[in-house]
């Protein structure tokens, strides 16, 4: 029995891993005020190039490094669209993710079919390891998890207690009052955009070096709208995504292991919105709740310089 | 020894769609000068200033410090070469804190855990000038006063060579003003300048040494001083003679028509700030609530007006109990409402003017006939209301942001007199409006009261209500400390009433 749920356990954090990466960097886009719909995108342009880096080097850290810039560098198209040209956020997002689909199957069509030699192997962290239950799942994982965590805290952290935290917290509140503070809004909301590329890029390699070995068309398999989910659920907060992340992480989990008893898997697939919407409904009824539900408040707004 | 020791703008011209904000219009300004800046509603004060802060590129024209050009292309260019502002709309982050909005953008603050030790500063500087905010709150606790704190330290904290006060002191209290100028003299005799915009002449005459007057974004004069009088300013602002004083039919007042009964309305914090409140208005008679803002008065007004829960006690309206109803309702049964923050909550400020014109009656007939809108008839409306209230605005479609501060404010006053209300609440009416439109709009309120309906005048300029008000209340804490009658009540009493002290000779009556 214990073995079982040390697995679930294990599997939950593995599966909730790529979620928080990829929620953290829309909270921090979202923070700044700009929408960014193309996590999907972003994340399988990273899963393909993370993919074929490692393939090609056997060196699964390139791997990561190339998803990474892959992701930030895709994601400027989106910062320049909406920032520069101030386009409609949601479209160009969307655009993004078809973008980012399509270079991938394109990009990964030869490499089908062909796994990996070496992947993103499990770090024993010494002694802590050895503790039951708990050892296997928070301190035998892979660099990606230790990673996760170790950003999650610096993405809170920054936020939260550093000048550069109130900056972005600014803009996307109130971007004219920024600027007349001297800051440049087009800089921090286009560097935003980018740091959610990156980290969308990265939680892609996770799953295609680290979750799994091999490249398959589609393997986001929608993570990247759960991670749209996510940010809300998360209030915008990246504390709360973590919760958000290892929850939604166990409901992937569950849907294996419950799929034998009979109940459908496609239920299960819906219970990450209708969690997030639960959320909203809860915090929604208390006033308080209120006031920390809003949204950034120019979130999916263009900056227009010298408009009142 | 201060980096500016003169600046000029040169032949500055500036245009917006449909508007000469700005025309060819020069500017000087030396170490030490405090410039008070005078022009009517839209006549681009504002706008001028802007272009100096670097917040608008100028169509054409210079700016020279100590005699060499130097170029504005963005705030950040200013605040380097020594320039700070004060805006007219707060520019401050509604969700944080005052001590992260202090903190945004300041250079000496340091990189990890600003807050902590912008938590010393603050207050030190709020004790050394005398301004006190709690450090600690979320600006949207804050009355506007309390935000009006807030942006002053923020400007004091960058230490400015040139700072510009854009309407700083409309939301102040007398004594909060005084301190203000205080702290100005102080900075000028160290050698700073300011540029004060400001409606109110006296305080141009108490602390500039000299003036400047716009008017349709042209210089129409400037002097020192010493040589002119504030009836000189009126005229050179608005090209007449002010009357200055307010014929006001004796009127008897009528039945009581708003009853507020034992009131008690919590603060966003959820703490008690209006206890046990109660007093009527009646036909033909303006009721004015003095006080120093934070006492309660924003929230009073948003408890009757159906915006904030009343926790207890009853609100009637000619007999009617209305307490709790939802605000439409409220305004349905005739109690309309010009709200203190008018760009959040008196007009949508992207929609077109006309749309903002009819607002609260949009969904009413004249206005709209079975969910369909009336738009030329809502048309016709919003020009009438353009003429009458003199709302300066390229059109009656440009959206509202776009119009200046005062115009705005010109906007929502005629909105809601026109609609004949039984019962106008209004807080700080002529907050922004240049004495032109100040007089009018005090006008409008004796005209409505004169109609037979009742208003309830919350302000803070002691004069505007020792003008128009029949009875004024006197708020502290979520009370009233007396309800005196102007004829017969100095105005020293109501200072210290508002402060909390009872005047010996006793103004209650
Ligand atoms: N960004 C803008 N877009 C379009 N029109 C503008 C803009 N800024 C100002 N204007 C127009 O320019 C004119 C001058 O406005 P400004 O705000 O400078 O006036 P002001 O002197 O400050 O008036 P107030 O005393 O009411 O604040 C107004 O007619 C206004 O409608
Ligand atoms: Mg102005």
């Amino acid at each position: 029995m214990l073995d079982v749920i040390t697995s679930i356990l294990v599997r939950t954090i593995v599966a909730g891993t790529p979620l928080l990466l990829g929620t953290l960097g829309e909270v921090v886009t979202e923070r700044a005020g700009i929408l960014n719909l193309g996590v999907e995108g972003m994340m399988s342009l990273g899963a393909v190039t993370g993919f074929i880096v490692t393939f090609t080097t056997g060196n699964p850290w390139l791997g990561m490094i190339a998803a990474i810039l892959a992701g930030a560098l895709i994601s400027i198209l989106h910062a320049f669209v909406t920032i520069s040209l101030r386009a409609n956020q949601v479209v160009s997002g969307l655009a993004l993710t078809m973008l980012g689909l399509g270079l991938s199957g394109l990009w990964g069509k030869p490499y089908i079919g062909r796994p990996l030699l070496i992947k993103m192997t499990p770090i024993a962290i010494p002694g802590l390891s050895e503790i039951p239950v708990i050892g296997k799942v928070l301190f035998f994982q892979d660099a990606y998890f230790y990673l996760s965590v170790i950003l999650g805290l610096i993405v809170w952290f920054v936020l939260k207690y550093t000048k550069v935290g109130i900056t972005v917290r600014s803009v996307g509140e109130n971007p004219k009052a920024a600027e007349t503070l001297g800051i440049n809004v087009t800089l921090v909301k286009y560097s935003c955009v980018m740091i959610g590329g990156a980290f969308a890029g990265m939680a892609g390699a996770h799953l295609s070096t680290a979750y799994s070995k091999s490249w398959i068309e589609g393997m986001t398999s929608g993570r990247g709208w759960i991670v749209i989910a996510l940010t809300i659920f998360a209030l915008w907060e990246p504390s709360k995504a973590f919760l958000g992340a290892y929850i939604f992480g166990g409901i992937f989990v569950i849907q294996y292991v419950l799929q034998p008893l009979g109940i459908s898997p496609n239920l299960l697939a819906m219970l990450p919105y209708l969690t997030t919407l639960a959320v909203l409904l809860f915090y929604g009824m208390s006033s308080k709740g209120k006031r920390k539900m809003s949204a950034p408040a120019t979130l999916g707004e263009p900056y227009i310089r010298g408009s009142r | 020894m201060s980096r500016i020791e003169k600046l000029e703008m040169k032949g500055i011209s500036k245009s917006f769609v449909g508007v000469k904000a700005n025309q060819n219009v020069d500017l000087t300004i030396e170490a030490g000068d405090v410039l008070g800046l005078l022009g009517e509603n839209g006549a681009g004060k504002t706008t001028l200033m802007n272009i100096l802060y670097g917040l608008y590129l100028p169509d054409e024209g210079h700016v020279h410090i100590n005699g060499q050009e130097i170029r504005l292309r963005n705030p950040k260019d200013s605040m380097h070469a020594g320039i700070g502002m004060i805006h007219q709309h707060f520019m401050l982050v509604q969700k944080h804190t005052v001590l992260e909005n202090i903190a945004l953008g300041f250079e000496g603050a340091p990189f990890f855990f600003p807050q902590k030790y912008m938590r010393k500063q603050i207050k030190e500087y709020s004790e050394r000038f005398g301004l006190e905010v709690d450090p600690d709150k979320r600006i949207w606790e804050l009355s506007a006063g309390e935000q009006q704190r807030v942006e002053i330290l923020k400007a004091l904290f960058r230490n400015a060579d040139l700072l510009i006060m854009d309407e700083p002191t409309s939301v102040l209290t007398p004594q909060e003003a005084d301190d203000l100028f205080e702290i100005l003299r102080k900075m000028s005799s160290q050698g700073h300048s300011v540029i004060l915009i400001s409606h109110k002449l006296e305080e141009i005459m108490a602390i500039c040494n000299s003036v400047m007057v716009m008017r349709k974004g042209q210089v129409t004069g400037s002097a020192r001083i010493e040589e002119v009088t504030q009836k000189d300013l009126a005229r050179m602002m608005i090209g007449r003679e002010l009357s200055g004083c307010y014929d006001k039919e004796e009127q008897e007042s009528g039945e009581t028509i708003l009853e507020i009964q034992n009131l008690k309305v919590n603060s966003d914090q959820d703490l008690p700030i209006v206890n046990d409140l109660s007093f009527k208005v009646a036909r033909h008679e303006i009721l004015g609530v003095a006080g120093v803002s934070g006492n309660g008065q924003r929230e009073m007004v948003e408890a009757v007006t159906g915006l904030r829960r009343a926790l207890n006690g009853k609100v009637f309206l000619q007999g009617e109990d209305i307490t709790n109803l939802s605000a439409r309702k409220i305004h349905d049964r005739g109690i309309t409402h010009v709200p203190e923050e008018r760009i959040k909550h008196g007009t949508v400020s992207t929609l077109q003017l006309f749309e903002n014109s009819v607002l609260k009656q949009h969904h009413k007939k004249p206005f709209s006939v079975r969910n369909l809108m009336n738009y030329s008839l809502i048309r016709t409306h919003a020009d009438k209301l353009v003429k009458s209230y003199n709302v300066d605005a390229a059109s009656i479609s440009t959206p509202v942001k776009n119009l200046s501060g005062g115009n705005i404010q010109k906007l929502i006053l005629g909105r809601e007199i026109i609609a004949q209300p039984d019962v106008l609440i209004a807080a700080h009416p002529t907050y922004g409006l240049d004495v032109g439109a100040a007089e009018y709009i005090r006008k409008e309120l004796i005209a409505c009261r004169d109609r037979g309906g009742a208003v309830l005048l919350v302000s803070e300029d002691l004069e505007e209500l020792f003008q128009v008000c029949d009875r004024i209340a006197v708020m502290f804490e979520g009370r009233f400390m007396g309800i005196v009658s102007p004829e017969n009540c100095k105005i020293e009493d109501i200072g210290m009433m508002m402060a909390g002290a009872m005047p010996e000779d006793g103004g209650d009556e």
